[in-house]
Formats: C-alpha cells, sequence, structure tokens
C-alpha cells in the first residue's frame, strides 16, 4: 500500500464565492494612478481637511520618499506604487441608515451578513466601501452614555477635533516606516472612537472594511480612545473580492488605553489573495490597564502585521491571542510587540499558524523589557502545523531584556498532522481531507473560542470547508 | 459455505522495510467470535491494523477480502463504510470536536446519512449509561484526558452507535477494571447477533467470559502458530503460550 501521501493537499481552498462578488466599479471621484504631491493635495482638498491635516499628510509624502520599502520581511516586490490607485471615493455620502445605502453596496454589506449582525448584537456598526465609510451607527443608550462612534472626517469636523489632532499618528507616526508613511498621506476613512471615564460599552463595536475597486488602496484609521476605568470591545473585518492586480492595505490602529481601563480589538481579515497587507496596530495601556488583540488573519497574498502594546503604566497588561493560516501563493508575516515600560506589567501571547499548499506562515514576535520596567512579565508561545513538505512556517523571535527583574519566556513548537491521528478517524469513516480538517480545526479551537461567535463560525467554515456541515 | 465475512489470505506485513506478519491466513464467518492472542511483539496489533488499512503497514504479499470484495488497496475510510470497525489498543486523543458530536460525524460518514439529532442523542445517552460512562463526557473533546479504562469504553461506545458488520478488538479489556470489562462485555453481547462477527486481541480469559468463541488463533512470530476452540483459551491462561507451542 502507498506510504502515507505528504504531499497531498488537506484543506481546500477557501470558498470564497460570499466574497469574491464583485460589485461594478461606479465610483463618483478617482484620483490618477501613483502618488504625487498633486494627489494627495487632491485628497486633502477633497476631504475639506482641516490645514492642519493637510499640511501633516504633505509631511508624510516627504517622509515616505525618504524612507526604503522594508528589506526584512517578505518581498513586496509585487507592488507597485504608481499602479495603486490611492483614493476612491464611492458614490455616496454617509448614512446612518442603511436605507440610505446604495443598493449595490447595501448588498454586498447584506452578503457579508453586516446588517444582520447589528440587528442581532452589536452597539454600533460602521461599514467602509473602499475609501470612504457608507455608514456609522450607534445605538442610541450606547450614544447616551457619551461614547462617540462615527467616521474620523466627521470628527475632524466636530467637538473632537483637538483631541483627534493630539493623538492622530502620535502612536503611529509617519517616520515610523514607509507605509506609516504612506498612511499619513493619503488616509482615508475609518473610526473614531471616544469612550469616556468610568463606561463600560457593554456590547461591541464593530467596522468592517470592504475594498471593491480593482487595483485600489485601503488606507483607513481607526482612532480608538478610552478614558479611565472603561471598557471597550472593538470589532473589526475585512474582505475584497479578487482582481488580477495587486491591492493595497495600509491601515492604522491607534488605541489609547486608560488607567484601569480594558480594551478589546478583534479581527478576522479575509482580503483577497492579491491583497497586500501592511497594517499597522498600536496600542499604548495606562496604569492597571489591558489591551487584548485576538487576531485571525486567512486572506492577503502577503501581510506584515504585527500589533504592538506599549505597557506604559505600572501593573499594565496585554493580551494576544492570534490565529494565521497560509495557502497557495501566500506569505503571511504575523506576530506581536510588546514594550514593557512601566515596573509590573505584564505580556502573554499565544499564536498558532498554519501553513499549506506552499504557503509560509510566519510568526515574528519583539518583547523589549526597559530598565524601568522591573518586577515584569512575558510569555511567549507559537505552535505552528505544517500540512504538508512543501509549506513553512518559521518562528522568528526578538528580545531584548534590560532589568534582571523580569521572568520571560518563549515556547515555539513546529508539528504536523500526526497520522496515528488521521488513521483513528479514518477507520470511523472519516475521509482523509475530512480527518485532517477536524485536526487543523482542534489545532485551531483554543483561538477560535477568543473570537466573537459568527467570526469563529466564519473562521471555521474557513477552515472546515471541505466538511461541509458535517461537523456540529 | 457462503462467503465469510473476513478472509485473510497469506498476508505478509511490513513495517520500515521490516516484515512482521510472515503469511496469515484467517477467515472470520458471519456472526463468528473469533480470538487473537499470542505474547507481547508478534503482530496482533499489526494485523488487525492492516486489515484496517493503517497506511504506514505495507501488504507485500497476499490479499484482505471483506464481504467478499478485495480490500487489500481500499482506504481505511472505505473500508469503514463497508462496515469494518477497529477498537484502538491506544485509541487518540482528538482536540476540538466533542464525543457526541465525533460520534455523530462517524455514525453520518458510515451510513451515508446524518442521524437525526434527538433520536442520536437519546441513544447515546442510553449507551453511555450502559458503559458506565457519565453523560458529562458527552461534552468532552474525544478521548482528550480520558483514563485508560475512559478511552476503552470510547471505543465500546463508538462501536454500539456505528454499528459495524465486523469489530476488531484489539486489547479492549486491557486497562480496565474488573466490573468494566463486564459492562464492556455486556456491550458487546447487546451489539453481537447471527450476522456481526467479532475478532478480538486479549491476554485475558475475562472478557470472553458470556460469549460464545467459535475460533482461537495463536500468533507468534507473524505466523498463525495453532488453531482451535474455546478450550485453547484455557490452556493458554493457565500454561502460558509456551504449552499451546509445545503440542503444535
Ligand atoms: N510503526 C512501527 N514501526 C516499527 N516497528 C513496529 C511498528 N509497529 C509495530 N512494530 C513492531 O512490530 C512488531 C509487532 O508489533 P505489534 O504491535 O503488532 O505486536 P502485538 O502482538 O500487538 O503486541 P502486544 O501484545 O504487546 O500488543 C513489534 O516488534 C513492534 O515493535
Ligand atoms: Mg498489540
Amino acid at each position: 500500500m502507498a506510504a502515507f501521501d505528504t504531499e497531498k493537499t488537506v484543506v481546500a481552498d477557501i470558498d470564497r464565492t460570499v466574497y469574491d462578488i464583485k460589485d461594478k466599479v461606479d465610483a463618483a471621484y478617482e484620483v490618477s494612478s501613483g502618488l504625487t504631491e498633486e494627489i494627495v493635495r487632491d485628497i486633502s482638498r477633497e476631504k475639506n481637511d482641516p490645514d492642519w491635516m493637510r499640511d501633516f499628510r504633505l509631511k508624510s509624502l516627504e517622509i515616505y520618499e525618504k524612507l526604503p520599502i522594508p528589506d526584512w520581511g517578505p518581498s513586496i516586490e509585487g507592488l507597485d506604487m504608481k499602479n495603486i490607485v490611492t483614493y476612491v471615493r464611492p458614490k455616496t455620502g454617509m448614512s446612518a441608515t442603511w436605507a440610505q445605502v446604495p443598493e449595490d453596496i447595501k448588498n454586498t454589506f447584506e452578503r457579508l451578513g453586516i446588517p444582520q449582525a447589528e440587528r442581532s448584537g452589536l452597539a454600533g456598526v460602521g461599514a467602509q466601501y473602499d475609501s470612504e465609510v457608507v455608514y456609522h451607527n450607534v445605538r442610541k443608550e450606547v450614544e447616551d452614555q457619551g461614547v462617540v462612534y462615527t467616521d474620523l472626517e466627521s470628527a475632524l469636523k466636530g467637538p473632537y477635533e483637538g483631541m483627534i489632532r493630539d493623538h492622530f499618528m502620535h502612536l503611529v507616526p509617519p517616520t515610523d516606516h514607509k507605509f506609516a508613511a504612506l498612511h499619513g498621506a493619503v488616509w482615508s476613512g475609518g473610526s473614531f472612537v471616544y469612550v469616556p471615564a468610568g463606561v463600560s460599552v457593554e456590547i461591541p463595536l464593530q467596522s468592517y472594511f470592504r475594498l471593491n475597486a480593482p487595483g485600489a488602496g485601503q488606507f483607513e484609521h481607526t482612532l480608538i480612545i478610552v478614558d479611565k476605568n472603561a471598557y471597550l470591545h472593538f470589532i473589526e473585518g475585512c474582505s475584497a473580492p479578487k482582481y488580477n492586480v495587486a491591492n493595497l492595505h495600509a491601515g492604522c490602529v491607534e488605541i489609547f488605553v486608560g488607567e484601569g481601563s480594558r480594551v478589546r480589538y478583534s479581527t478576522i481579515e479575509n482580503w483577497s489573495k492579491n491583497m497586500y497587507n501592511l497594517n499597522t496596530k498600536r496600542a499604548t495601556v495606562g496604569k492597571g490597564g489591558t489591551i487584548e488583540w485576538v487576531s485571525g488573519s486567512f486572506g492577503s497574498h502577503t501581510s506584515y502585521l504585527y500589533p504592538m502594546s506599549i505597557l506604559a503604566g505600572e501593573k499594565s497588561r496585554m493580551e494576544f491571542t492570534g490565529i494565521t493560516f497560509a495557502g497557495a501563493g501566500q506569505e503571511l508575516d504575523t506576530g506581536a510587540k510588546v514594550l514593557h515600560a512601566a515596573p509590573g506589567t505584564s505580556s502573554h501571547v499565544t499564536t498558532k499558524s498554519i501553513a499549506r499548499d506552499g504557503g509560509v506562515s510566519n510568526f515574528r514576535s519583539s518583547v523589549v523589557i526597559s530598565e524601568k520596567a522591573a518586577g515584569s512579565k512575558s510569555s511567549v508561545s507559537c505552535e505552528s502545523l505544517m500540512l504538508d513538505s512543501r509549506s513553512r512556517s518559521d518562528t522568528i523571535p526578538a528580545m531584548d531584556i534590560r532589568t534582571d527583574k523580569a521572568d520571560v519566556g518563549h515556547e515555539a513548537k513546529i508539528g504536523r498532522i500526526s497520522e496515528d491521528a488521521v488513521f483513528y478517524l479514518m477507520s470511523r469513516g472519516l475521509s482523509e481531507e475530512d480527518a485532517k480538517a477536524l485536526i487543523v480545526g482542534g489545532f485551531a479551537e483554543p483561538i477560535a473560542k477568543e473570537l466573537p461567535l459568527e467570526y469563529a463560525v466564519e473562521m471555521n467554515n474557513l477552515i472546515h470547508l471541505e466538511m461541509k456541515g458535517s461537523i456540529g | 459455505m457462503s462467503t465469510p465475512l473476513l478472509k485473510i489470505e497469506g498476508l505478509h506485513v511490513s513495517v520500515d522495510e521490516k516484515e512482521i506478519l510472515h503469511g496469515v491466513d484467517l477467515e472470520i464467518g458471519a456472526g463468528q467470535v473469533h480470538v487473537l492472542m499470542g505474547p507481547n511483539g508478534t503482530g496482533k496489533s499489526t494485523l488487525v491494523s492492516a486489515v484496517m488499512g493503517d497506511p504506514r503497514f505495507t501488504v507485500t504479499e497476499g490479499r484482505i477480502y471483506f464481504k467478499g470484495e478485495d480490500v487489500t488497496e481500499a482506504k481505511t475510510d472505505e473500508r469503514a463504510r463497508m462496515g469494518m470497525f477497529l477498537s484502538f489498543q491506544a485509541p487518540q486523543e482528538i482536540p476540538g470536536i466533542t464525543l457526541e458530536n465525533f460520534i455523530r460525524t462517524a455514525c453520518g460518514a458510515v451510513s451515508g446519512k446524518q442521524p437525526k439529532l434527538f433520536a442520536f442523542r437519546r441513544e447515546l445517552r442510553e449507551q453511555m449509561a450502559r458503559l458506565g460512562l457519565d453523560e458529562s463526557y458527552a461534552e468532552r473533546y474525544l478521548n482528550v484526558g480520558f483514563s485508560g479504562g475512559e478511552k476503552k469504553k470510547s471505543e465500546i461506545l463508538q462501536l454500539l452507535m456505528m454499528k459495524p458488520a465486523l469489530a476488531l478488538l484489539d486489547e479492549t479489556d486491557s486497562g480496565l477494571d474488573v466490573d468494566a470489562v463486564r459492562t464492556v462485555t455486556e456491550g458487546i453481547k447487546a451489539w453481537h447477533n447471527a450476522e456481526n462477527s467479532l475478532l478480538i486481541i486479549t491476554h485475558n480469559a475475562k472478557i470472553l467470559e458470556g460469549l460464545d468463541v467459535d475460533h482461537v488463533h495463536v500468533l507468534s512470530k507473524g505466523l498463525i502458530v495453532r488453531q482451535g476452540g474455546a478450550e485453547l483459551v484455557r490452556e493458554i491462561t493457565e500454561g502460558g503460550f509456551a504449552s499451546v507451542k509445545e503440542e503444535d
């Protein structure tokens, strides 16, 4: 009998039919492709930016031109900035009811389950289509608590302009890296969230980002400011149909967690396989505060994604739970960074990565414990599963510990699917594919249970596609 | 005579180029109870694994027929769907799926249609009670953290729910306490009938109490060295394998 065929693919390509439906591109305004000062000025004018924001954009553009393309990660040669249309504004303004959202755009979000999710348990929903937010709504009772959840552009024109100016790209400055600079120059859309002191937002807020136009870039900015002793769960979902040209996503998320507050940020990223996802996420946490990241990366052609936490206040904490699944043609470089900058802080990173069919799924982590962070603790654990011998999964940890009063642990495991387990399941009538998908699902389960239910279900569907509902 | 349920002809099996079985013949008729005994490391588990189609074992010579069909090349899941079942000497732990969901999936896979939820659940609870497995185990991940004895009960629970035509029981009794062995035998008897056949690998006569044993095979160093009726079990348990081999 043939030896166990380790080359066989296990989990079929994700069924993308829902995500892949392309809407006819019918944009109201589009800048010409490539990036020039003219374009940045156009975007700024089109958006009616305050002067300081226009200047910020132009400054960022200068920085962008000076910074080199990163050379330490996956190749981004396939990305030619000259071909990325930075700004595509859909032919609609922002609405506060789905009824006002144009039919085709609304249908897209209906298919993705966004309005249903809003009805069934979200405090607020934002939906961005290409470069602009087309929908934003927040429950009245949440608004009555003083919670602000709106698109960043509107917020810039209201009473929060000063607050935005004091925070916008202060955590992720345009000098951070080339794509942060690009973001600073052409950012568009995204959300602004403010939670006042002492307010606990019991149900999550959710933003969904959809990139429809081919060859376009999406550069949304999410700015979350949570005052003292407050709580927020923010969910972010992303998808795009697949085109044959490269798309670019260079979003930016900045989260300010106040003293004694807790923020949970959950993401399921399911960009199509032509997307370059060069996203930057960062949080700073005040005394006794907590940031929790839950992150699922499934889509994109190439990803650079390492949410960073700055533990600035004494006894602040971070938890990161992530899963990355790379299939054919994908190179997903994901991980987490943490800077312990105060005494008694702690970080806890748990990730799983899966690679199949020649995919590359790397886990990169960086833990820095500064001189000021005596009595801090950090544990990083990464498990990876390779489904065949052509796939790759590497762990690249970096540590910089500057105090001897710290407790630091790192654990990495690389595994393959156990043939014994596959045989056991097949002896119960399961096909080889189903058996393997079940094992992969079991591997991912500790992460899935951290995700909001509908996202856990979506993730399971992505993994268990072959099983077509046979598993309850 | 009608076609035997299982027929093994001149089976040679290797693992990692090393031959473990050197030509085994065995026939099991419908409704029969067969016992396979033999010293440790002689190839009993190898034989049932090869019959179930474990890809790590290579059949280099000989054929395996099940229900009259040559299944030597068939995949393990095909054999399972045809009604073959192996109770493992060391069952696997599979996180991520509960015992109940797994058995329901397995029943659906072998029967071709997903069992109705409520009827299935009722039957599962009944069988669990029969085996002395607490209901809460239905919600636990498949065999994860189960004790040795609980894993064996989980195997027999799967047997009772999946209702195969042929059960290969590889040392199901080892790791079970005296009462549990009796419970498991009761369970097996409830499933066994004039159509369903059994091949039991054991080092212990206890599990056979109350079962009508038709044939006993003694495997030694990869060959069947002795065959006989139920009386052989007593000979071996009293006098050891040396006693039966001498007579050969
Ligand atoms: N995967 C394997 N790789 C290498 N050798 C193996 C493997 N499986 C079995 N063997 C060898 O084959 C021989 C037969 O093993 P097997 O497990 O079939 O014995 P057994 O009769 O079931 O013994 P026991 O009564 O101890 O369960 C042993 O020498 C064993 O070491
Ligand atoms: Mg054995």
